[in-house]
């Protein structure tokens, strides 16, 4: 039997693995033919390309992967003409090759309006990797970008805009809203509001009659007479099939394009097949990836001649947008009638989210909905309404999750049934998922191999963790994250031995409830919590050694070896007098300076010898250590607040340096950054940090497991309107609650987004008491509160610990003659690293 | 521990005097400088056992393995450097977190009288 395939891209590739495990082995010759330089690659993640993903990633699999497989691939060899009566095919270089069955999976391409200009210089489209290294290329000189089309891949195209460098970048989107196969009115207003904080303008209702400009693109002008200037244009108006090459070889095509195909996939000849996006399947084209992926096996089925023949019988068009930094996601049929059905609408027009679910009238089925600003429930409400998994009696939880705190909300994804598509780009049921973790599949990993779910898109993946787990607590294994070979405990269970038997040194720990020598895993954490518990020295009692590099030599290292001072500035307040000392010192020991985000002072370029002696003469002028080297609180931010500017309504700066000094020195499983705001205008960012404080009219609003860096995350309210000291023990008791309880190095954010009944328990521990252990973190907030002391100072006091600040131990004082610097804007920077 | 060693190239070793036990922190490092050579010197406390590595870490080219912290793997002694945590066996200086990573030089170490020696190989 021998197999043509016509197009190489994400189905045609799919459709070889599949043809592959479905016939022993070389009973077919395949043979493909690509018109694209490149074998198959990851469209779906096409945008991954800006963000440093190589051609080479993005591959569905290597070249040899399909010589090992014994597939002929023709690259950069499209096919032009199909002789349909001898059963053959012609390509543009002259290869000719027979069939005995023909597969057509030729894709799309960018539907380009014929609007007027669209040929100029500066218009690009979105769909193949050159498309992107062509726009790469252009960007650097762009100031504005434009996008037509706000569907999906347009607002995909529009954030490629902005990873570009293009800040200022706009949507055009010729219907009233956003969207709109996707969502509803009220959505796409929410998603407007969102897109615009991340900088991208959007206008609907606007019709592009031209393009301007000589030979490159200078604006737009649409059919209202406004004018919107541009220098580089994206168009992204939907998708063109394929068809060309069926339409000339005799097969019916649709109107607006596809080759019609019943369901075995086949065209009007039964030998040629057709699947993927130039497929035409009851007057409806499939633009997802999953649904290709399902035809492709409905074709490999029906080739192979398999006795359970499957149809194909359309496909569920549920999507979540990725990459735009705004949850988006529509399921099951998110424009259902209001006579068939009732629908629950939740909307926080504050926080930018909107979620609508539609239910059957007897409050029993979900039938879909639209989830905008957060879709953390999409792939759960997705299953739920595929599955008709019947609702919970207040369907509402649904949406809202339980507010009770203690009682679920829904069955979970454990309540699917067995043959519930979790991974719906493999097809690849729960009850697959859940029989390989009982065969011993135990991590995601393993999972991920055995089964192949979660290894497209990706947005399975937090499901299958749920089932890992859930299938083996039901097989009554006890899950636990035990830290390292050395230590069978977790986190929080050490902590409460380290603190019932008043372990004070690592080795202490080590014997009492580990075994061997430790390793860079075990001993910052035992470090850590020894001095989140005591808050002695912690370069005493031998644990110097079991600290995190930084911390051993109180600075953090830099490239080459050198390491940085960050005096502490309690909320970035800073006399003109200390400014000089710390320039005078900056220019004795030649240091580059710079000022961080964090609202004070870092000094780069140090030699180990010479850290000492620096601080001797920073903490004589009166500065202390900032431990911006420890997992430790950081710096307290904050605005100028009430004494000078005009919309403060309390003095924010005054009450971060209150705050700060109150937790200088603080260790916790991570590093912790707080900010004061001196109103609602949030000048200081109090929202982007682990714990913030932002005044109200009535006193002080307390928001805690905010983020900045590579994940951010809005901080959440924990409590409004308190007065200073209310404040204050909240926070006591929310930072001894989280370093108690938190693993180690989990930011205060990711801890709240795992901790059982989330924001409601937390409010319920620190203002509700309801463990009853509030006094007891108060007074152990007091205790670390009182023993504060300045490690620096300590180290400068003492001639001992001095000593372990020298790079040669038989030659005290000498510097490291590897240290090298190089020269930039009239200071010194490291030396680049090979 | 080891002593003077001689194989068929005929190498012998000189020991030469880095420091003083108590000079090097229980179960942490130090580094020993040796004419133009650096070499990192670490101390087992728990096992009394020494090791030595050239200081350099092969990843960056960063003076740096002194400064990591010690520890084992399934009993191997082992260090890890403080820029990228990359992992060295201390007894025959391999990369363990990595394979296609350039293995360590080591050293032998003795200790007489409280003294701390390393040996260098010397072609005869
Ligand atoms: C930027 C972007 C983001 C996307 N994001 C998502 C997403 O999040 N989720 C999702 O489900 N889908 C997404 N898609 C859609 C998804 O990529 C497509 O559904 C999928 O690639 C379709 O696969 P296909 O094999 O049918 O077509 P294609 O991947 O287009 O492959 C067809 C191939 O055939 C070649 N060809 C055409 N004619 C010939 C010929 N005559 N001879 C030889 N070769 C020929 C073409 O050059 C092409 O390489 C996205 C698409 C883009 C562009
Ligand atoms: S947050 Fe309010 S008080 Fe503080 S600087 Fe901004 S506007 Fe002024
Ligand atoms: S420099 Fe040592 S691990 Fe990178």
């Amino acid at each position: 039997m021998k197999i043509v395939i016509i197009g190489n891209g994400m189905v045609s590739y799919k459709f070889c693995e599949k043809i592959l495990s479905k016939l022993p082995a070389q009973a077919a010759e395949i043979v493909v033919f690509g018109e694209e330089p490149r074998p198959a690659y990851d469209r779906v993640h096409l945008s991954e390309f800006f963000a440093g993903k190589t051609a080479d990633d993005l591959l569905m699999a290597p070249a040899d992967w399909y010589a090992s497989n014994h597939i002929t691939l023709h690259l950069g060899d499209p096919v032009q003409q199909i002789d349909r009566s001898n059963k053959t095919v012609h390509s543009y270089k002259g290869i000719t090759e027979a069939y005995d069955y023909l597969v057509i999976a030729t894709g799309s391409s960018a539907f380009v309006p014929p609007i007027p200009g669209v040929d100029k210089k500066g218009v690009f489209i979105y769909r193949t990797i050159e498309d992107l290294e062509l726009m790469r290329d252009y960007a650097p000189k762009a100031k504005r970008g434009v996008v037509i089309g706000g569907g999906l891949l347009g607002l995909e195209a529009a954030k490629a805009l902005l990873d570009l460098g293009i800040s200022d970048t706009h949507v055009i989107e010729f219907a009233p809203r956003l969207m709109p196969r996707q969502i509803d009115e009220s959505g796409s207003r929410i998603l407007e509001q969102q897109l615009k904080q991340l900088g991208l303008q959007v206008h609907t209702n606007k019709n592009t009659s031209e393009v301007l400009g000589d030979e490159t693109i200078t604006g737009l002008q649409f059919a209202d007479e406004s004018i919107l200037e541009a220098d580089m244009l994206v168009i992204s108006a939907g998708i063109k099939p394929r068809d060309e090459l069926a339409k000339l070889s005799g097969l019916e095509t649709g109107h607006r394009g596809g080759i019609v195909v019943n369901e075995h996939l086949q065209t009007t000849d039964p030998e040629i097949y057709a699947i993927g996006e130039c497929a035409l399947y009851h007057g409806m084209i499939y633009g997802l990836v999953a649904p290709g992926y399902e035809m492709a096996e409905v074709v490999a089925s029906h080739i192979a001649g398999e006795a359970q023949q499957k149809t194909f019988t359309g496909f569920d068009m549920s999507t979540k947008l990725k990459l735009i930094g705004v949850d988006v996601a529509s399921f099951g049929d998110p424009f259902v009638s209001a006579e068939t059905s009732r629908s629950i609408v939740f909307e926080d027009t504050m926080k930018g989210v909107y979620k609508r679910i539609s239910i059957t009238n007897d409050g029993k089925y979900l039938l879909g909905g639209i989830l905008i600003g957060d879709a953390d429930a999409y792939n759960m409400l997705l299953q739920t309404s595929k599955n008709k998994v019947v609702l919970p009696p207040n369907p509402e939880d649904v949406l809202l999750g339980s507010r009770g705190g203690s009682q679920e909300a829904g069955p979970g994804v454990l309540g699917l049934p067995d043959d519930a598509i979790i991974c719906s780009c493999e097809s690849v049921s729960k009850g697959a998922i859940c029989g390989a973790v009982e065969a011993g599949n135990e991590t995601l990993d393993a999972v991920k191999k055995c089964t192949k779910a979660g290894t497209c898109c990706g947005g399975c993946t937090p499901m299958v963790k749920d089932l890992i787990t859930g299938t083996m607590k039901a097989q009554g294994k006890y899950i636990r994250n035990v830290i390292c070979e050395h230590f069978a405990y977790s986190r929080q269970e050490l902590y409460d031995l380290i603190r019932i038997k008043d372990v004070r040194s690592f080795d202490e720990a080590l014997d009492h409830y580990g075994h061997g020598d430790g390793c860079e895993v075990c001993k910052p954490v035992v470090a850590s919590i020894m001095a989140s518990l005591w808050n002695d020295m912690i370069l005493d009692k031998g644990n110097d050694v079991v600290q995190d590099s930084n911390d051993r030599f109180l600075a953090n290292i830099q490239k080459g070896g050198t390491y940085s001072v960050v005096p502490r500035i309690p909320g970035g307040e800073i006399t003109p007098a200390k400014l000089l000392v710390i320039a005078q010192v900056a220019l004795k020991y030649n240091l580059y300076t710079k000022i961080t985000g964090g609202q004070r002072i870092d000094l780069f370029g140090a030699h180990l010898s010479d850290l000492p002696d620096i601080w001797e003469e920073l903490i004589e002028a009166g500065f202390e250590s900032g431990h911006a080297y420890g997992k430790a609180l950081r710096t307290v931010k904050s605005c100028v607040g009430s004494t000078w500017c005009r919309f403060g309504l309390h003095d924010s700066v005054s009450f971060a340096i209150q705050i700060e000094e109150r937790y200088r020195g603080l260790r916790a499983p991570h590093k912790i950054k707080s900010a004061v705001s001196g109103c609602i205008r949030e000048c200081a960012e109090a929202q982007s940090k682990d714990f913030g404080i932002i005044a109200t009219e009535k006193g002080w609003n307390l928001y805690v497991g905010g983020n900045g860096g590579s994940k951010p995350q809005h901080a959440i309210l924990l409590a409004a309107d308190l007065d200073s000291e209310t404040c204050i023990r909240y926070i006591d008791r929310f930072l001894m609650f989280y370093i108690k309880t938190a693993d180690p190095l989990t930011r205060t954010a990711t801890w709240l987004n795992k901790l059982d009944g989330g924001i409601t328990y937390l409010r319920n521990v620190v203002i509700n008491d309801s463990l009853g252990i509030a006094e007891e973190l108060d007074k152990e907030m007091q205790a670390l509160v009182d023993k504060y002391k300045c490690e620096w100072k300590e180290v400068v006091e003492s001639p001992e610990l001095r000593k372990r600040f020298n790079h040669f131990v038989n030659a005290p004082g000498a510097k490291d003659p590897t240290v090298k610097f190089d020269n930039m804007r009239e200071q010194k920077k490291a030396a680049e690293w090979k | 521990m080891s002593t003077a060693i001689s194989t068929n190239t005929q190498t012998t070793v000189e020991w030469f005097y880095a420091c003083n036990v108590i000079d090097v922190p229980p179960n942490g490092g130090v580094c020993v400088k040796y004419d133009d050579v650096q070499i990192a010197l670490f101390r087992f406390a728990r096992r009394d056992a020494w090791y030595a590595t050239q200081n350099l870490c092969p990843h960056r080219q960063q003076m740096a393995l002194s400064r990591g912290m010690t520890g084992t793997h399934n009993g191997e002694p082992k260090v890890a450097c403080p820029f990228h945590k990359k992992t060295f066996s201390l007894e025959d200086g391999r990369c363990l977190s990595d394979e296609t990573e350039c293995s360590l030089t080591t050293y032998p170490v003795k200790v007489e009288n409280d003294k701390v020696y390393i040996g260098i190989m010397q072609e005869a």
